[in-house]
């Protein structure tokens, strides 16, 4: 199934600004990350369509996701 | 008198008069100092129901007890006021050096009272103290200002506060610059300075303070440094991305406020977020005094070129104005800059132009510039420059966007509260920055208890956006931990890496006292009073303790927070009770009694 995956800040260097990506189906928002080689203590922010989500959550078809590392500003 | 000078400078403008007085050390520490004393002082100073931009109004400009010191962050200074825009307590709060330099010229504030016959401005070297001819330096841009005296100064290293040719022309929207891009923006205080005929300050220092326990002082320290060079936030976010970082997280969980929060989504934020900034116009990153976070931006387009633009400017003049053209937003951020104008205000202010242009409610025949149309780039750099220099329709945004719409009939197309135009998240998805916009002492406003970071950054710890559940509480403490930051004189982005225990081991080090944390709070909630009943007096009753009737009664249309309003009704009694205020809003005798308020 694909999923598509917005990376921003930081995590774009050396990887991408979004990209649809292939997952089998039941993989874990675990399993996206660390096909990236983003730890999860990295990740400030993990979003599933718009919402909160954590790394035990699963994916499915055409969802987006959407990692931050940890921010600050105002 | 370590942490403070122990002395105010008074210059009345009317008289010629310039007096040096003594610091009430006990009312200081009482009030910390910055925010909370100047506030302290302004009260018992002024009939709070004064016309602002009368001369009976004064201005105070204030450092903390740890301005200039060694603590990092800590080059901050407040300008308080009655606000000319909200008719609220106005403190509001800059970096830069400024602040530093009055300390070393042996000051802890400034108060300015009475009015000046003709344009003048105020110098200061160490203990030289004298009001100057400003004629020649009226109707200059901020930039030409600030270099120009300077120059007068004979020493590069003399710091310069001015006003742009806004706050000359009373501008309601007019900010305070120093150090020639960092400003007091909100609630029009540089109009109150043109209101004096005041230009400018300029103040050159040669003192140094010292911290009442020296070994202690270098410890704690030491140790606060280390927090903040080890956290995520302040070691990589800010200093990569500055704030404008925030501009896709808000945008993607649907709360970016668009074309005037008719939408909380921008599809084309990505082209106007930090990321694009710093790959395709940021020359450097620039700093405040002792700050190793640099969250400064440089920017340059063309030949246009300075500090900015912050993610509230970036908001204010892309998604709320639909556009989605970086040059031009820095383009109109050096305008806001030049002029003397509060980015927000006046960005928002033409958004809500831009929604009664396309309503029909503003009639093209009356606008004698670029079409008021959401997407313009040229209506956001040309507008800003008009409002600027309070030319033809210019001069009608200048006032901002509640008096434009209330002209007009239609009140409730200006975002804001009590007057102060609404930053850039939506409250709407985030139920307990609402609360806060509604119940800020001096209106729409971020800054004064930041919300966003327990309920969008998780930090200290992730709440849920739309829950109501514990929101007052937080509401009431971060309102609290904030006047205290303010009032010692630091940066509010050490708190990304802080916590009060910090604050308290700082101040305790620098001023030499061995207050505990409970007792540093319990001063910023004594602020945090004396602010309201400040407002109380001067007739802004409870009621303004409101949202604009578009947040609480449209739901956001789509996006990841569709179908959600701002909940005030339920959360406003939650927070009354949690400060101890009656029913209706009203600081209860018995709680002012305890906080020690006269």
């Amino acid at each position: 199934m694909m999923v598509e995956v917005r990376l921003f800040a930081t995590f774009r260097k050396g990887r991408f600004k979004k990209r649809e990506m292939e997952f089998s189906e039941g993989s874990s928002l675990d399993a996206l990350l660390e096909s990236l080689k983003i730890a999860r203590e990295e990740a400030g922010l993990l979003l599933l369509n718009g919402q909160y989500a954590s790394e035990k959550d699963t994916l499915a078809p055409h969802d987006v996701v959407s990692i931050f590392p940890l921010l600050g500003g105002g | 008198m370590a942490g403070y000078c122990g002395k105010l400078l008074r210059a009345n403008l009317s008289t010629g008069e310039i007096n040096v007085e003594k610091l009430d050390m006990a009312l200081a520490k009482k009030y910390i100092g910055g925010r909370g004393l100047g506030t302290y002082l302004l009260s018992g100073e002024i009939d709070p129901g004064i016309d602002p931009l009368d001369s009976a109004n004064k201005i105070i400009f204030v450092t903390g007890p740890l301005t200039g010191s060694r603590a990092p962050a800590s080059g901050r200074h407040m300008v308080v006021t009655k606000s000319p825009l909200s008719g609220t307590i106005a403190s509001s709060n800059s970096g830069g050096f400024w602040g530093t330099e009055l300390k070393r010229a042996g000051f802890d504030l400034i108060i300015v009272e009475g009015k000046s016959e003709k344009p003048c401005y105020i110098y200061i070297k160490d203990g030289i103290v004298e009001i100057r001819d400003g004629e020649k330096y009226w109707g200059k841009l901020v930039s030409e200002v600030t270099d120009q005296l300077v120059e007068e100064a004979g020493d590069p290293k003399a710091r310069v506060l001015a006003i742009g040719p806004a706050g000359e022309k009373l501008s309601m929207l007019a900010s305070v610059m120093n150090d020639t891009y960092r400003a007091a923006g909100r609630s029009g205080v540089g109009a109150v300075m043109g209101s004096k005929n005041l230009k400018a300050i300029v103040v050159r220092g040669t003192g140094r303070m010292v911290p009442a326990e020296p070994e202690v002082a270098k410890e704690v320290l030491a140790k606060v440094r280390k927090k903040i060079q080890e956290n995520d936030v302040t070691s990589k976010g800010l200093p990569t991305y500055g704030t404008s970082v925030l501009v896709n997280v808000i945008n993607e969980l649907g709360i970016y406020p668009t074309n005037n929060f008719q939408k909380s989504y921008f599809e084309k934020a990505e082209k106007v977020s930090g990321e694009a900034l710093a790959e395709k116009y940021l020359v450097k990153n620039t700093a405040c005094y002792g700050c190793p976070i640099a969250c400064g931006r440089y920017s340059k387009v063309d030949d246009v070129e300075g500090e900015g633009p912050e993610y509230e400017t970036l908001w204010a003049y892309s998604a709320n104005c639909g556009v989605d053209d970086l040059a031009a937003v820095i383009k109109a951020n050096k305008w806001c800059n030049e002029y003397g104008l509060d980015t927000i205000s006046a960005g928002a202010t033409i958004a809500c132009a831009m929604e009664m242009y396309e309503k029909g409610i503003i009639k093209p025949e009356e606008v004698d510039g670029p079409p008021l149309k959401f997407g313009s780039s040229e209506a956001i750099v040309e507008w800003s420059r008009k409002m600027g220099a309070a030319e033809g329709f210019g001069a009608k945004l200048a006032l901002g966007s509640y008096r434009l719409a209330q002209e007009y009939g239609v009140a409730e197309l200006s975002m804001s509260v009590k007057k102060l135009e609404l930053p850039a998240y939506d409250p709407r998805g985030v139920q307990g920055q609402g609360l806060q916009f509604a119940t800020s002492n001096r209106g729409g406003c971020h800054v004064r208890g930041y919300m966003i970071s327990p309920e969008i950054l998780g930090l200290p710890e992730q709440l849920d956006r739309f829950s109501l559940e514990g929101k007052a509480v937080w509401v009431k403490a971060f309102q609290d931990l904030t006047a205290v930051i303010d009032s010692l004189g630091f940066c509010l982005f050490t708190s990304f890496a802080l916590g009060v225990d910090d604050y308290t081991d700082m101040f305790n080090a620098i001023v030499g006292e061995e207050w505990e944390s409970g007792r540093l709070l319990e001063a910023g909630e004594r602020i945090w009073n004396l602010e309201r009943m400040f407002n109380l007096k001067a007739g802004v009753s409870p009621e303004a303790d409101s949202l604009p009737k578009r947040l609480l009664e449209e739901p956001i249309s789509e996006g990841p927070s569709k179908g959600h309003v701002h909940r005030l009704a339920e959360l406003l009694p939650q927070y009354y009770k949690e400060r101890g205020w009656d029913e209706q809003g009203i600081p209860s005798g018995a709680r002012l009694s305890t906080l020690d308020i006269a």
